[in-house]
């Protein structure tokens, strides 16, 4: 398990994503609220891009014609046949345990953290007065 | 059960050959078609528009998944709708998915669904036109396909007669809305027409004919809705069978197009049960109902049925015949097939060859 300085803080803002590449893998880091999550770019369906799927909600419904709407930005819908994954764990919603997209470990880690820690960032320039998104792979 | 993993490296050393039989190209805008149009049918849109049997006639019968029904990575960066721009077709499809040869289907305008059959005719000799200027000649990879006003078979034999043999075009395109069943013998000259000129007719999904989208009646959602191209698909085979088509025109080739594949075993059997106890009331159909259909009708792969299990794909394959199925991805639309997972069984190289692309090389004469 290596880590991995994929970004700083501020170059996600909340609801937004950053597709990254590490070790020839491409992974998408995404900021909910301020929770960052990753997971790879495969579809596990068909193989499409999913990180650039729509970020949705989860509507759910305890019987017909009464739905609720929670967890706001919180699933991945891939932009081909709609799958919905969930960005806290990589799971399908309908096939949680026989389709499911690859999650990473993400830290956020202060740039003083990461130099005394030797860490080093390829394409990075550590400064230790901000916050980083730090990849374990 | 086991977990579907594709956490695989995109390239792969497997180079893909494939003929995709069903690639919807669309107009960057509408006045795209102006150039191969009449001036009188380009006032004439002006001034009335385009009138299909349904509200807002520049929408779909039901809201789709998506805008369009496409995939929401296919639209250009140049703007446009998905299909608009040859290159990102190029880009996100040709290349990487090694089409070698695509047919080209379009959709928009609905020309043979226009209630005004003029403007449905002057609108499928432009499209066709359209067709070969703007894409063929631009991508030797591409394919037309004749689109034609069905329900005026005079201007439908015309438009078949003037494009047949010219190798830019590979089939007649009907959508399967139509104001009768097809098999109706009002439709036959177009079916004749095809034969004399050695085109197959492709029936795609789709088309606006007034009638409910399923024989239940309107649906409430898209998910529900979507199922009825089964249903419609249905309804066509049997017509083709029991008015006499396949019979009166041994050489008339089908293609049932993104309708489906689990239901054709199933009417099959239905269809030769019912002929065993109720032939005499259609004498004409001279052996039992599924002899037509393995012999005449094709079916295009996409969408994919995706089965628990391998052997369950295996069977409906060996069931429909290995040899009728044409593999099709749909590119841009969202239920897009990719020809790498489209089948999931366990598929030897030379069934998947079959698949992507033997099949449809010797249907299409490509040779």
């Amino acid at each position: 398990m290596a880590q991995h300085v994929v970004a700083t803080v501020d170059q996600i803002p909340p609801g937004q994503r950053l597709l990254v590449q590490v070790n020839g893998r491409e992974i998408g880091i995404f900021n909910v609220e301020g929770e960052y999550f990753a997971v790879g770019n495969r579809c596990p369906h068909e193989g499409a891009s999913l990180c650039n799927g729509r970020i949705v909600g989860l509507v759910e419904a305890t019987g017909p014609g009464d739905y609720q709407f929670s967890r706001r930005g919180e699933l991945l819908r891939c932009p081909w046949h709609g799958w919905e994954f969930d960005l806290r764990t990589g799971r399908s919603w309908c096939e949680p345990d026989r389709t499911k997209v690859r999650s990473y470990e993400l830290k956020v880690k202060s740039g003083g953290a990461l130099i005394e820690g030797e860490l080093r960032a390829e394409t990075f320039q550590v400064t230790i007065d901000k916050q980083y998104v730090v990849l374990e792979v | 059960m086991s977990t579907v993993e594709l956490d695989r490296p995109r390239g792969s050393n497997y180079k893909l050959k494939v003929i995709d039989c069903d690639i919807h190209p669309a107009m960057t805008s509408w006045t795209e078609v102006h150039p191969y149009l009449e001036a009188r049918w380009i006032e004439h849109l002006t001034v009335y528009g385009s009138h299909l049997r349904h509200a807002f006639s520049e929408a779909l019968t039901h809201p789709r998944m998506s805008p369009d029904a496409a995939r929401i990575d296919a639209y250009p960066e140049e703007g446009g709708p998905p299909g608009s721009s040859l290159e990102l077709m190029k880009k996100q499809h040709l290349d990487p998915n090694g089409i070698e040869v695509g047919m080209l289907i379009p959709l928009r305008w609905n020309p043979g669904s226009q209630r005004n059959l003029d403007l449905g005719v002057a609108l499928t000799r432009a499209m066709n036109t359209w067709q070969v200027e703007r894409w063929v000649k631009q991508e030797p990879r591409l394919r037309a396909s004749v689109l034609v006003a069905q329900e005026d078979t005079v201007a439908s034999v015309a438009e078949i007669d003037a494009r047949g043999g010219d190798p830019n075009f590979t089939q007649v395109l009907i959508l399967p809305k139509t104001d009768e069943p097809l098999g109706r013998r009002r439709y036959w000259p177009i079916y004749e027409a095809a034969v004399r000129n050695k085109l197959p007719i492709t029936i795609h999904v789709g088309g606006t004919n007034g009638h409910p989208s399923t024989g239940g009646g309107w649906t409430s959602y898209y998910m529900e809705e979507h199922h009825s191209v089964a249903q419609t698909m249905q309804a066509v085979v049997a017509s083709l069978v029991f008015e006499g088509v396949l019979e009166r025109f041994p050489e008339l080739r089908v293609v049932i197009m993104e309708g489906g594949l689990g239901w054709v075993p199933s009417l099959n059997a239905r269809m030769d049960k019912h002929w065993s106890r109720l032939r005499s009331e259609v004498p004409h159909v001279k052996k039992p109902p599924s002899e037509y259909v393995r012999e005449q009708v094709w079916f295009s792969t996409q969408p994919m049925e995706e089965p628990a299990t391998s052997a369950e794909l295996i069977d409906l394959f060996d069931r429909i015949g290995w040899d009728r199925l044409l593999f099709s991805t749909d590119y841009p639309h969202w239920d897009f097939d990719d020809p790498r997972y489209a089948f999931r069984a366990n598929l030897t190289q030379t069934q998947r060859e079959q698949l992507l692309y033997e099949n449809a090389r010797k249907f299409y004469r490509l040779d």
